[in-house]
């Protein structure tokens, strides 16, 4: 193609091609499309083919170099031969002047000087002719093969679509054939499904069939019912007439004597004043029920309110020794909340305000709560994404670090902060002796270079330190999202044992705020005063977040389980213990 | 430590069980207990079982009950129609009621122990006779249901079921002077039972098994809630409240337990019955034969000596079965009236910290549930079906009896079977506790055996009176 393109500019001009045979050119090698337009052109006018070898002697040559490659075969000869005899030979020569002449060759007789002298046969010219002859010859030759390799290719391709279309025709009827299978298949379970319907129609019907017998028998059971318990009252009635009315003498009591009243008082006759007197007694009873009641229901609340109450001082200070934090970082989405905890933190210190129950205190109460908790409840959940982001962060790189390159990493790592930590010794060492030595300068210049050498360790150092004082930073950053997130979850877990057993084992939830706190100080701070941090200092920090963290393992325990678990095997062993005290 | 005294011959055995306890009588003045043999009512001391009265009366008894101030006890021949009242303090005193022809289905004391309610045959009536005046009461149209009649624990107020022309009707008496309080229909197909709240402001009131239908009444027979869980199949069948009447545990035909609250009257949670039990978290006692070697806690027993048979070392004893364990169920017959399905006893520890039931197609098994956690705290696999069972009026620990020679007590703190000594078998067919709480009547066909549950101080002292005594 890329080879093509300039040769159709170098033929341009008189030379048009129909698509096919350029799609053909483009199929065919380079050299082959130069004959190829040569074959064309020729077969469209002489006069411009000749023009085209004039105009590219390229093509020309391999024209040339193509008459050389192949010789004439020899019928040619015999036939030329056979042709012209000695006899004949200028009836010959006009023959082929005229019919090349004809053709548009130059006439094979030299130029005649008058009308009546006899022509010339002009040599060069006949040669000329021959050699044009001969050329056009191979060219046809040429163009032949090309046609029947053409024909052949065509003829293959042909044959090729012919399978390819017979084996899409199979494909075809296959598909329709399966098309048709499902299609009955799909009838089949639309059928099958509308007599399933059907089905569940009829059952549902049954269903409600079978409700109605139910209930129609049940109204019919009723009615019968009804109507013999009404006999059956009629009979009883009777009965009661003959067996009560009839002032049967034997029901009666024999008693030695009356016994005294059980509470000790006399009984009273009954009349509309006791009568008066059990109503009031009855809401008397009803009354003090409900004053029992509601009183239990005010403790109740009162305890809740208790707990609210701490809840929010808790929720407070969990939340206040941050919000210097995100006012530092810019974060306007809590920071604009975090005043109004300021307010409320102002609207606790009215205690008495718990007591009151009206609307409007209610409203505040719960406002205010709710606040809080959304503003805990984002805390949180940034501070989930932060975690999960740098989980997923770790993650994708551990997805490919294994555990032995891990733990060749920390090693380094730790390596790395050996040296750290030994450089720093031996800086402060050496700014000690240089202190001693600027007192004496002037006797130990040896030394003092010794020290600007060391210097420039020294800044050396700083570079690497604060390096590793970024990495401490993300560890703290890591460390730091961790430990709120904890919190909260104790918060949230509410009971109160498992509060006391935190506040047990961990110095207290605020504490380790204000540690993180003073961890992120300490990485803002890490870069500019390097030499003031040591990595023994941060070490025992980050030791200190493990253990809070073991700590912490340890109290979710038994809130989680141990409450239930304990207690349970507790059991055991207590009925086990019961069991051997049986004899 | 339970300690078990000698059997005697019974065919009833009450212990003095009031409904609330009596302003002028201390509980540990109620040491005696009633049982009768035919038509002989014995009076023995709990304690030591000495006869302390005894009385004959005109024909076999077929029903004894401690009025609440326990001086008195009511023996009722429902043969003859006749009730034979005796007091504690005057042997010589005597009161006899004859009901004549009308007949005699039920007879009770009314909480303030100086009443007596006869129903009649058909439940024509009930005659309420006054052991203080003259005046006898007459109730008409009782309803002949199980669980047609309840006191207010305080003893003020009864409840009464009714049926007058094919309805249903709740009636609320005054105990002091029998004056109707309140008189009002029910919703109901075929009212089965009613029951008041421990509080004695609430009623409850329950319909036919073939309707699961619960309705609340307050004291002035103001519909308080009524609540239904299902339709069309078998409903309720037993209904308990719990003491702090905070709780209504309703126990139905489909193996669950229902808890309502008493504030919205709404369930609360429901507990199934299922036949297999997975939590690891449940404790699962099985019950098993085995034989056991006398153990060193025979040793720490009162010497052999006193008259009463010290626990041997049962047989039988309980193993904690590991999850999931699969109970033993009854196949229910369909095609029978009242089938063997469903949850057929309830009951609550006097704490409300506890509820015992029994799911009647798994009659071998009790469950009790922790109510403070609401959900099932352990299962008691017996051997036999279990009969009856009670809490200890005093703290939460449960009697048990499966019909067998044994007696068994759960607390949580774990369990334990009892060996009821004596020549053949003792077959404990029901049983009652003291109000104390320390000991309990075991009762056969025809037998009593006391139970004591004491400290071993109090043991070996009953053991030295029992043994001057014989």
């Amino acid at each position: 193609m890329r080879k093509v393109r300039p040769r159709e500019d170098l033929c341009s001009g008189p030379l048009s091609f129909s698509s096919g045979i350029l799609a053909l050119e483009i199929a065919m090698g380079d050299w082959m499309t130069v004959t190829d337009r040569g074959l064309s052109s020729e077969s469209k006018t002489i006069s411009q083919y000749t023009s085209e070898i004039k105009m590219s002697p390229s093509s020309l040559y391999s024209q040339q170099v193509l008459c050389s490659s192949i010789p004439l075969s020899k019928n040619v000869h015999s036939f030329f031969s056979a042709f012209c005899t000695e006899d004949n030979i200028e009836q010959s020569i006009s023959y082929l002047d005229q019919e090349l002449t004809t053709f548009g060759f130059p006439s094979l007789y030299e130029e005649s000087k008058g009308k009546e002298t006899k022509r010339e046969l002009n040599i060069v010219a006949v040669l000329n002719c021959m050699n044009e002859l001969l050329v056009l010859q191979r060219k046809n030759l040429l163009a032949q093969e090309n046609v029947e390799t053409q024909n052949l290719k065509l003829g293959s391709d042909m044959d090729h679509l012919q399978s390819c279309y017979s084996k899409l025709k199979e494909q075809l009827e296959t598909s329709r054939r399966e098309m048709i299978g499902l299609q009955e298949r799909d009838r089949q379970l639309q059928c099958k499904n509308r007599n399933l319907h059907q089905l569940l129609k009829n059952e549902k019907d049954e269903v409600q069939k079978l409700q109605n017998i139910i209930a129609s028998r049940a109204t019919q059971y009723n009615h019968d019912m009804k109507r013999k318990e009404r006999e059956y009252n009629k009979l009883k009635e009777r009965l009661h007439q003959l067996v009560m009315n009839k002032k049967d003498k034997k029901i009666a009591m024999d008693i030695l004597n009356y016994v005294g009243r059980a509470d000790g008082k006399r009984g009273s006759w009954r009349t509309g004043k006791t009568e008066a007197r059990n109503e009031d007694e009855m809401y008397k009873i009803l009354l003090n029920d409900y004053e029992y009641r509601q009183k239990q229901i005010l403790m109740e609340n009162a305890e809740l309110k208790k707990v609210l109450q701490q809840m929010k001082k808790e929720m407070i200070s969990l939340l206040s020794p941050q919000k210097k934090k995100p006012r530092e970082r810019v974060d306007d989405s809590t920071g604009t909340v975090i005043s109004d905890v300021e307010e409320d933190a102002g609207e606790l210190s009215r205690e008495s305000m718990w007591d009151l129950s009206c609307e409007t205190v209610r409203e505040q109460l719960t406002n205010s709560i709710r606040k809080q908790w959304r503003i805990l409840k984002s805390h949180v959940e940034k501070l989930d994404n932060q975690v999960s982001k740098v989980h997923l962060e770790g993650f994708n790189d551990e997805d490919v670090i294994s555990r032995q390159d891990h733990e060749q990493e920390t090693e380094k790592l730790e390596l790395e902060i050996q040296q750290c930590k030994e450089m720093i010794k031996t800086q402060q060492q050496l700014l000690q002796r240089k202190a001693f030595e600027e007192e004496r300068a002037s006797w130990l210049k040896q030394q003092f270079l010794n020290m600007t050498t060391f210097d420039h360790q020294n800044s050396e150092n700083v570079k690497l330190f604060s390096a590793f004082s970024g990495s401490s930073d993300r560890d703290n950053l890591i460390v730091h999202s961790r430990q709120p997130q904890k919190k909260p979850h104790s918060v949230s877990n509410g009971s109160p044992v498992c509060m006391s057993k935190l506040t047990k084992s961990l110095p207290a939830s605020p504490s380790t705020s204000d540690f993180c706190q003073t961890r992120s100080c300490l990485s803002e701070h890490s870069s500019i005063n390097v030499l003031n941090i040591t990595p023994e200092e941060i070490k025992p920090n980050q030791v200190g977040g493990e253990c809070t963290n073991q700590k912490w393992s340890v109290a979710s325990r038994p809130g989680s389980q141990e409450g239930c678990y304990s207690g349970c095997s507790l059991t055991y062993t207590n009925s086990h213990v019961e069991k051997d005290d049986l004899p | 430590m339970v300690y078990l005294s000698p059997v005697y011959v019974a065919d009833m055995c009450i212990l003095p069980r009031p409904r609330s306890p009596s302003p002028h009588l201390p509980a540990s003045e109620l040491r005696a207990q009633a049982s009768c043999v035919q038509y002989r009512l014995v009076v023995r001391d709990v304690n030591t079982l000495q006869i302390l009265q005894l009385y004959t009366c005109l024909d076999q008894i077929q029903h004894i009950e401690w009025s609440a101030d326990s001086l008195f006890i009511l023996c009722a021949m429902y043969k003859r129609g006749l009730v034979q009242v005796w007091s504690l303090e005057q042997p010589e005193w005597h009161c006899k009621i004859d009901e004549g022809s009308a007949g005699l289905v039920a007879s009770c004391w009314s909480p303030d122990g100086r009443h007596i309610l006869n129903t009649t045959e058909f439940h024509l009536r009930i005659t309420v006779w006054s052991l203080c005046t003259k005046s006898v009461s007459y109730i008409k149209y009782p309803k002949a249901c199980p669980q047609g009649i309840t006191f207010t624990r305080d003893g003020r107020y009864m409840a009464l079921a009714e049926r007058r022309d094919c309805k249903d009707y709740v009636s609320i008496f005054v105990c002091s002077d029998w004056q109707l309080l309140r008189h009002f229909d029910t919703d109901t197909q075929d009212l089965t039972g009613i029951e008041w709240a421990p509080n004695g402001c609430v009623l409850a009131v329950w319909d036919t098994c073939l309707e699961y239908k619960i309705l609340l009444y307050s004291l002035d027979g103001r519909l308080l809630s009524a609540y239904s869980a299902y339709e069309w199949s078998l409903g309720i069948k037993s209904v308990a409240w719990s003491p702090s009447s905070q709780f209504l545990a309703v126990g139905s035909y489909d193996g669950k337990v229902r808890i309502l609250n008493h504030v919205t009257w709404k369930m609360i949670t429901e507990f199934g019955h299922p036949a297999t039990i997975n939590n690891p978290k449940i404790v699962v006692y099985k019950e098993a034969e085995k034989s056991l070697q006398l153990g060193l806690g025979c040793l720490s027993f009162p010497p052999p000596g006193a008259g009463a048979g010290p626990l041997l070392s049962s047989e039988s004893k309980y193993e904690i079965a590991s999850v999931p364990v699969s109970l033993q169920t009854l196949k229910p017959v369909t095609d029978r009236a009242n089938p063997k399905i469903g949850i057929g006893m309830l009951a609550f520890s006097p704490d409300s910290y506890f509820l015992a039931t029994r799911n009647d197609n798994i009659p071998n098994a009790v469950w009790v549930w922790d109510i403070q956690k609401l959900r099932l705290f352990a299962v008691l696999e017996q051997l036999s079906p279990v009969r009856t069972f009670q809490w200890d009026p005093q703290q939460p620990r449960l009697a048990i009896c499966t019909g067998g020679s044994r007696l068994y007590l759960w607390s949580p703190a774990g369990c334990m079977s009892v060996q009821v000594p004596g020549e053949g078998d003792f077959a404990v067919l029901s049983l009652c506790w003291h109000l104390s709480g320390d000991s309990m009547a075991l009762l056969s066909k025809d037998h009593v055996c006391l139970c004591f549950l004491e400290t071993e101080a109090a043991v070996s002292t009953a053991c030295r009176q029992l043994g001057g005594h014989t």
